[in-house]
């Protein structure tokens, strides 16, 4: 009876990603605990988030693909119906409109948008024929442009980045033409200094900051300098668990959530970031495979952008902490402090393993 | 076939899609490759680098200011001392807006018009980085409601500070000095003595007085601590820790109820008088009129204040006893006199008859004597009781300049006397080269003939005064005068003497330096131009009495009180050592158009004696009994006279 429900508990898990989530998440409550000066409470509401991310994913992982597919179109409406009720009544936190009061709950439209554009465009993608025209693209990209350009607006660039990059994934997998990708990368370098004056301020900033950031070393460049410090000084084998001077005496700011690679790379070293660089990579790996082996080209694309989208993530999280990308507010998955980003990470996470174990049902 | 079409699509399209996978994955692994350079280059190549700005970053240096030595009296009054009170304080580096931040402060804690200035001027003396008090002497709720509103106020500080205090406020305040915050100027000064690190986080520093003067001393040695810090530069934990070296207590001669007995006794009197022991040189009193509150310095000095204080006609800031120069008139016969009897001029029975002026041989130009008709017949001991003119227009000619000045300067005159105080003026005493020097003319017999009475050119200061009839009182052994008896080590109290010195020591004749004392003693006598000074008097007191003229008297016009503007009116002195035969006190005051040193000057150091050699306490003072000539404007002061 246990037994039968175990098995039914575990049905449509993936017990190698599982395990992979688990042991990156539990690293996290460790590193957390140490970059929140050892607070137990906050370690504990993370776990709390997990909990209830892990819940999700579970649900999702339950979900049939081709439920899911059906979800895509309704899913990306309403986004978009909050992304627009944001922009005219969303509430303004720290200078950003991203919140929206719904009756009894703050959401976050873009965060469900994260979801929302890469099923919605792998949706769109799979029901053409496998000849895909130009203008398909060109309506993959419009559909993807528009939420996009919202949250961009509100201003969010990291979120926008990441939704951004994760519609790329499923365009370029779905079979966007080299010859259209290279005119599109001389594109953008000739757009670039038009995108540049569209940019805020601070973003601008942030940019120019990561050339130089000892242009502004009480400023703007105060994040780079003081992470590369603490990564710099952690050495290869790092300064131990709980002993980063950097962190630990509040030189890292945000350090529990956007920078808090810097404590892991500080306490743990060179060997600790590329042994969480291989779980990373382990992640992604598992994630490949199983794109590699859906059975149509919804659950392919899908998986595939999630998967990237996850590696993007991390690379740019890693990238800017470690000073060779611009400071944008991207979280560390799986790392970082906060229950949003978790819950839509595993809820991607319980898509790939929905994928993965509903195979047979698909095909005979 | 249809279906082997959508079999074949179905292949192909999973063939391409792992393809673009691929390539992806390959894209995955290239970036993770350049983030995992990244990590080598950062942890290991640029490892040392990282690590020592990590520890820079990490320990900080925190200077701990010691306290500064307390100055007490000879009998351990308390005369300077420190608290520790709350400042609030903001760093105008880390403020957007630094008039917004004192508006928003000024809702919950009173910030007056004259703290804002004061914050103003502070802040112009002051670099952006160093934090400037906007209130000072806050009260534990002003503390507590700001505690409460510190998050709202990045760069806005409640500091707990050791300000410096002097309880007895007026008292001394010449001598004591004062400190303030440290300018340009000290710093220049500090690294010039290499003393910059010494004074890390200290912001104040002596100024004048004693506090400039033993600053060395006072301020002692600055401790420091490591400690880690975080990045608001918060300490977190202490690692190690050099404790100050708290400064030295300097422990004074002076006495401060003689001190005030002293400045009591010249009611609204401007003027100085200073007491030395002549003995060791020790100064018991050392009295500047009208004086201030050095208080109001320590803060730093609001603008009002410091314009009444920098503007008074009484000139209450300068320190008269070492930096007011006057003539010395009459004081300086007994000078003369002991000049002549040394030289073998004026030997007993010598005597002239006064007939009330004197003239230079070959000319008709009278040096009249204070008193006409003149003093009958007068031999030396008799011309300093009577303070005749004429007998010493005539010496001083006899003697001629040179020996004259030669002479008296082992008195003092004309020179520094050392006093432990910065900034002593030497007075002058003239000699044909210094005339030639200074005026390129040669030097006129009439003007050795008024040096003679202390007229002329002959300047001094009340200490040079005082010092002088110390000398002569101690049969001419020069002690150097000194405030600061001894210095007492703050953290084990040990005392080490400051060692009385001999500066001078000229060989006198003991009758010759009897007969100017009795000559002075009799001044004080029935018949003496002071005696109401001595009288009842159980000790005997020898003096000389002075008038300097402030402005000059044309020939032949008599000298008319009632017309003279009070600013105008001659200077009192009066110079005293007693008892006579073995005097341990002496002194000289001035009283600043104070017309007779009998009436004015003497009162004040028969006050002074008497507390000294008796323990008697004068009546509380009575008020001033000539209101009427006080106030009258008159913007002219003796420094700039003379300078």
């Amino acid at each position: 009876m246990i037994n039968r429900f175990g098995s039914y508990v575990v049905r449509h898990i993936d017990s190698f990603l599982m395990g992979s989530l688990l042991f990156t998440m539990l690293v996290g409550l460790f590193v957390l605990y140490s970059a929140s000066g050892q607070n137990v409470d906050r370690v504990l509401s993370q776990a709390a988030n997990m909990g209830a991310a892990l819940a999700i994913m579970w649900i999702a992982a339950n979900i049939a693909p081709q439920h899911l597919e059906r979800l895509a179109l309704p899913l990306y409406i309403l986004g978009m119906v909050l992304l627009v009720g944001v922009f005219f009544f969303g509430e303004i936190s720290h200078g950003a409109r991203r919140w929206l009061h719904i009756g009894f709950a703050r959401i976050q439209p873009s965060e469900l948008m994260k979801i929302a554009v890469p099923m919605l465009l792998a949706w769109y993608f799979s029901r053409r024929d496998n000849t895909l025209s130009l203008s398909n693209h060109a309506i993959g990209a419009l559909l993807l442009a528009i939420p996009v350009a919202f949250i961009m607006k509100q201003p969010d660039l990291g979120t926008s980045l990441l939704i951004a990059s994760s519609g790329f994934y499923v365009l370029f997998l779905a079979g966007l033409s080299w010859r259209l990708l290279i005119g599109l990368a001389v594109f953008a370098g000739v757009m670039a200094p038009i995108f540049w004056t569209m940019l805020h301020d601070y973003q601008r900033k942030r940019i120019e900051i990561l050339f130089d950031p000892y242009q502004d070393p009480l400023g703007a460049g105060y994040h780079t300098i003081q992470a590369t410090i603490a990564l710099g000084s952690g050495g290869i084998a790092g300064k131990g668990w709980l002993h980063g001077t950097q962190s630990q005496l509040d030189f890292l700011p945000e350090r529990t959530t956007d920078f808090i690679f810097a404590v892991f790379g500080e306490e743990f070293g060179l060997m600790g970031n590329l042994l969480l660089l291989l779980l990373f990579t382990l992640i992604i790996g598992r994630g490949m495979v199983i794109a590699g082996q859906a059975q149509n080209m919804f659950s392919r694309l899908l998986a595939g952008s999630i998967t990237l989208t996850f590696f993007t993530y991390v690379f740019v999280n890693i990238g800017m902490v470690s000073g060779i990308l611009p400071v944008v507010g991207v979280p560390l998955p799986l790392i970082s402090y906060g229950g949003t980003s978790l819950v839509t990470l595993l809820l991607g996470f319980g898509i790939l393993m929905s994928i993965h174990t509903h195979k047979k049902l698909v095909t005979s | 076939m249809n279906y082997r079409s959508e079999l074949r699509n179905y292949q192909l399209e999973q063939h391409n899609f792992r393809l673009r996978l691929a390539f992806m994955a390959v894209l995955v692994l290239v970036c993770f490759g350049i983030l995992g350079s990244r990590f080598f280059f950062l942890q290991m190549l640029k490892y040392d680098y990282f690590q020592t700005l990590a520890e820079n970053n990490r320990i900080s240096l925190v200077p701990i200011v010691p306290n500064r030595g307390l100055i007490l009296d000879r009998n351990g009054v308390i005369l300077a001392h420190n608290f520790f009170a709350y400042t609030l304080e903001i760093t105008p580096s880390k403020v957007k807006n630094v008039e917004d931040t004192i508006n928003e402060i000024s809702e919950f804690i009173e910030v007056s018009a004259a703290d804002r200035k004061r914050f103003k001027k502070l802040r112009a003396q002051s670099h952006s980085f160093e934090s400037v008090p906007i209130r000072t002497h806050l009260n534990e709720v002003e503390a507590a409601r700001f505690a409460v509103n510190r998050y709202r106020f990045h760069g806005v500080e409640i500091r707990s500070r050791l300000f410096r205090h002097y309880p007895e406020n007026n008292l001394g305040a010449h001598m004591l000095g004062y400190i303030g915050r440290i300018n340009d100027r000290d710093l220049t000064a500090l690294s010039e003595a290499n003393e910059l690190s010494n004074y890390k986080g200290s912001d104040h520093i002596g100024k004048s007085g004693l506090e400039q003067y033993y600053e060395r001393q006072l301020h002692g040695t600055t401790g420091f601590q490591q400690v880690e810090i975080d990045a608001d530069g918060h300490a977190v934990r202490v690692l190690s820790s050099t404790p100050p070296v708290p400064g030295d207590n300097l422990i004074l001669s002076i006495d401060s109820k003689l001190q005030r007995i002293g400045e009591e006794a010249f009611g609204d009197h401007r003027g100085a008088m200073v007491a030395i022991n002549p003995k060791n040189g020790e100064v018991l009193a050392y009295v500047s009129q009208p004086t201030f509150d050095p208080n109001l310095f320590v803060d730093g000095i609001d603008s009002e204040s410091w314009k009444a204080l920098n503007e008074s006609i009484d000139k209450p800031l300068i320190n008269r006893p070492m930096r007011g120069i006057y003539p010395p008139g009459s004081t300086f016969k007994p000078f003369v006199a002991l000049a002549g009897l040394e030289a073998g001029k004026r030997e007993p029975p010598f005597s002239i008859s006064d007939p009330g002026y004197f003239m230079l041989p070959g000319s008709s130009h009278r040096y009249r004597d204070w008193k006409p008709g003149g003093h009958g017949q007068v031999d030396v001991q008799r011309a300093i009781t009577v303070s005749c003119d004429t007998f010493f227009y005539g010496l001083a000619l006899d003697m001629g300049i040179e020996r004259l000045t030669s002479f008296v300067s082992h008195f003092g005159f004309g020179r520094k006397t050392d006093i432990d105080m910065k900034g002593e003026m030497s007075g002058l005493l003239p000699t044909p080269e210094w005339k030639w020097k200074r005026w390129k003319q040669r030097w006129f017999p009439g003007e050795t003939v008024i040096t003679g009475i202390g007229q002329g050119y002959t300047l001094v200061t009340p200490l040079q005064l005082a010092q002088a009839t110390a000398i002569l009182a101690n049969k001419g052994v020069a002690m150097r005068p000194r405030l600061v008896s001894s210095i007492q080590d703050a953290r084990n109290g040990v005392v080490t003497p400051n060692p009385a010195i001999v500066v001078d020591r000229v060989t006198l004749d003991p009758h010759h330096v009897e007969i100017v004392t009795q000559g002075m003693v009799n001044v004080t006598l029935p018949g003496g131009t002071a005696a109401s000074i001595g009288a009842g008097s159980p000790y005997a007191i020898a003096a000389k009495t002075g008038t300097a003229q402030v402005i000059g008297i044309k020939q032949n016009e008599k000298y008319n009180e009632s017309k003279i503007n009070e600013r105008h009116l001659d200077h009192a002195l009066f110079i005293a050592y007693a008892p006579a035969d073995d005097p341990t006190i002496a002194i000289a005051v001035i009283v600043e158009n104070g017309r007779h040193g009998g009436s004015t000057a003497g009162p004040i150091a028969r006050k002074i004696m008497d507390y000294y050699l008796l323990g008697k306490e004068p009546p509380p003072p009575a008020p001033a009994a000539d209101a009427a000539v006080t106030n009258a404007p008159e913007p002219a002061h003796e420094e700039e006279l003379h300078d």
